[in-house]
């Protein structure tokens, strides 16, 4: 029994590890019926596999067979590996005993699509239901919506589930098309639209009538395989724009492809996954979410890459010189924003700081800004008076120069690449 | 110049900001009995506690800062660092000594040191949130020891009381001897005897299981933010041994290891940024990370 159990966790965990959301944030469940777990609001990472990436959530398939044949996927018709499905009842006390642990936030419960989507829709429904019902487990659950899936199924779900998610897999409908032929950007786009409007729905509702169940409290979520076809980073965060824009997204994951097939269509086996990029693209989706950047200033057509070796907000600076150096004891907090070498933090102290006296230069170093680097774009009480205007391959240089020790020791394999 | 000695606790400090206004003797250095050593040249100032003296200073900090400041200031407390105790002085005293406000100067060394201290307290806090892995124990408790940097317990305790409601559990600090143990009612404060020191958390495998748990003596509650030190006469509890797990004990950690590795990827493997989220000295909390059983 033991055995079989941890032949199915094996195959249905690594299969489920390609999707790369992880999130436990947004929960609002409390623990108000004396049962097992609350949310906490901003997720809890309980620990981190050897590639860095935060596991909080018991993250497996229902089961990989599938009656697709999606060319990224490992869990693809054609591919010749080991299938396995839980049972509703497995996947429960798996959930629950390592909660109970405290190995995990909750449960990421994905499937291959046996038989037809509204089946395999219909067992995940079961099993969150047994959760939140029989075993009073009020932890996070993000669920997958099965494309094609029915409204009513869609809905259940969304009645027990914290976050659900459906994934865009590649950026543009042209990438997917090459590889997932049975597949449409429309499959995804209309249970994202149904849940959202469901959502702004129970809302309204619960304004009214206290006792509205939630739905689908945490929000959704989607994810792009990246560098599987040859999208542009502009393509890229175009799309991710339109769909937070459009379906109030809480978050859009980018995952590097890695290599599961030969499949001429595909990157060849054995090349690298293309992590620098995947950062930079996270990088690009925090500026714009946080930093109030929008989408065309940091990607347009003059630049649709991003660049590999500097960050995308100091890129954005370097070509836009003309707006610094700005005076830090005076400039608005969107401004301090743009400046590179300071994150939201270390702008929140400085606005509040500066209403007791100007900022110095070891003020702000002991904020937590990094100084080497803004220093080229602010300046404060006690700047030095500068007599040349440095260009930015200049200034880039003098940044590069500074932290190429550590640049190069990072990334050293994947530098290779580019 | 004189040194003020207070012995520690959050109620002697407080005591040394009231004392400091009644006699104002200018600067003053801030020691703790257990940092200090008698120096001929300076003139020391024995801070006596006094419990009405403390709350009133209490209460004078919670009027004039917001509930995230009073926590910074909890938690700087709770970080037991030696500078820390004169930080908070220092700060007490401008708070008093200035209108409204001044805690949002982050110019000033003082305010900056709290926010800053404070941070990594709540970051401890977290990790142990994260970190901590129970042990299912065979008459059906739920054990974990730790020994955090910081003295966390206190900041921890609501968390893992809303979360684990309906199952009875402790979480021992070895290294501060002293622990929390929920009845499915209410947290208690325990202390065990005979209990291993931190610095052998690894032999902590073959601690006897000496007590049975529903014998452990009830001390105060915890949830008055002064108050988190009582004297307490506990009985002795000791981490389960092997034998005493429940059964099914060992077949979770296992899948819970085997699950942490089918989840990594190795084309992706990065293990700089893998030490960086789970700094090494924490690898001992960490089922997946340990290499028996
Ligand atoms: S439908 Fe999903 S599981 Fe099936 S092959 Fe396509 S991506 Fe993989």
């Amino acid at each position: 029994m033991s055995e079989r159990i941890r032949e199915k966790l094996n195959i249905l965990a690594d299969a489920a590890k390609y999707d790369v959301s992880c999130s436990s944030s947004g929960g609002t469940r409390k623990n108000d019926n004396k049962g097992l777990g609350n949310s906490h609001a901003s997720g809890i990472c309980h620990t981190y596999t050897e590639d860095g990436r935060c596991v909080s959530l018991l993250k497996i398939l229902l089961t990989n067979h599938c009656i697709f044949d999606c060319a990224y996927c490992v869990s693809r018709k054609s591919n010749d590996i080991e299938r396995a499905a839980f049972t509703v009842e497995e996947v429960v006390s798996l959930t629950m005993n390592f909660y109970r642990r405290n190995y995990i936030e909750g449960l990421f419960l994905s499937s291959g699509i046996f038989k037809n989507a509204d089946f395999t829709m219909e067992r995940l429904v079961r099993v969150v239901k047994k959760l939140r019902l029989e075993e009073r487990f009020n932890g996070y659950i993000h669920l997958k919506t099965i494309p094609g899936a029915s409204d009513e199924l869609i809905r259940e779900a969304g009645m027990y589930a914290d976050r659900m998610s459906i994934n865009l897999e590649m950026p543009t409908e042209a990438g997917l098309k090459l590889l997932a032929p049975e597949k449409s950007h429309q499959d995804v786009i209309k249970p994202l639209s149904f849940v959202q409007n469901q959502i702004i729905q129970f809302k309204e509702e619960k304004k009214l009538i206290k006792s509205v169940p939630k739905f689908v409290p945490a929000g959704q979520s989607t994810q792009m395989v990246i560098g599987a076809t040859p999208e542009t980073d502009k393509d890229i965060m175009q799309t991710a724009d339109a769909f937070y824009r459009n379906f109030s997204l809480k978050r859009v994951y980018y995952s590097g492809y890695i290599p599961i097939s030969n499949d001429n269509r595909l990157p060849v086996l054995g090349s690298q996954p293309p992590l620098i990029r995947e950062n930079r693209l996270y990088q690009t989706d925090w500026l714009m979410r946080f930093y109030g950047f929008h989408v065309n200033e940091l990607l347009n057509d003059a630049n649709p890459h991003l660049d590999i070796d500097i960050d995308p907000k100091l890129s954005w600076a370097l070509r836009n010189l003309h707006h610094f150096p700005v005076d830090i004891n005076i400039v608005s907090y969107q401004m301090i924003l743009r400046i590179p070498g300071i994150g939201v933090g270390s702008a929140k102290k400085i606005v509040q700081a500066r209403k007791f006296g100007k900022l110095r230069i070891d003020q702000l170093k002991k904020i937590g800004v990094a100084y080497n680097r803004a220093r080229h774009f602010i300046k404060c009480a006690d700047t030095p008076y500068q007599l040349k205007d440095y260009q930015s391959t200049q200034i880039k240089s003098f940044i590069l120069a500074e932290s190429q020790s550590k640049y190069i020791k990072n990334d050293v394999n994947q530098l290779i690449l580019f | 110049m004189i040194i003020y000695l207070i012995d520690g606790s959050l109620e002697g400090l407080l005591c040394a900001v009231f004392e400091w206004f009644e006699r104002k003797p200018g600067p003053v250095i801030l020691k703790t009995v257990q940092h200090y050593q008698p120096d001929a040249f300076i003139q020391t100032f024995q801070v006596d506690n006094d419990l009405n003296k403390a709350d009133r200073v209490w209460k004078g900090l919670q009027r004039k800062l917001d509930k995230r400041w009073i926590r910074h200031f909890y938690c700087t407390f709770l970080s037991e660092l030696p500078e820390a105790y004169s930080s908070l002085f220092e700060f007490a005293c401008y708070i008093f000594s200035n209108p409204p406000g001044a805690e949002a100067n982050y110019g000033n060394a003082h305010v900056l040191a709290l926010s800053q201290t404070a941070h990594k307290v709540e970051r401890e806090k977290h990790r142990m949130e994260a970190f901590i892995r129970f042990e299912h124990t065979a008459d059906g408790m739920f054990y974990c020891g730790i020994d955090p940097d910081f003295n966390v317990l206190p900041l921890i305790m609501n968390h893992f009381k809303n979360r684990y409601a309906d199952q009875r559990w402790i979480i021992y600090d070895l290294k501060r001897h002293y622990g929390l143990y929920y009845d499915l009612h209410i947290v208690e404060e325990i202390q065990m005897k005979n209990v291993e020191s931190p610095e052998n958390v690894e032999n902590i495998e073959s601690a006897e299981h000496k007590e049975n748990p529903q014998s452990i003596q009830i001390p105060g509650n915890l949830e008055g933010a002064c108050s988190t030190e009582n004297e307490t006469t506990s009985k002795v509890w000791s981490k389960p041994a092997k034998n005493i797990r429940s059964d099914k004990e060992s077949l979770y950690a296992m899948l819970w290891k085997d699950y942490f590795k089918s989840t990594n990827i190795v084309a992706r493997k990065n293990t700089k940024l893998h030490i960086q989220h789970v700094p090494k000295r924490y690898w001992k909390y960490l089922t997946e990370k340990r290499q028996d059983s």
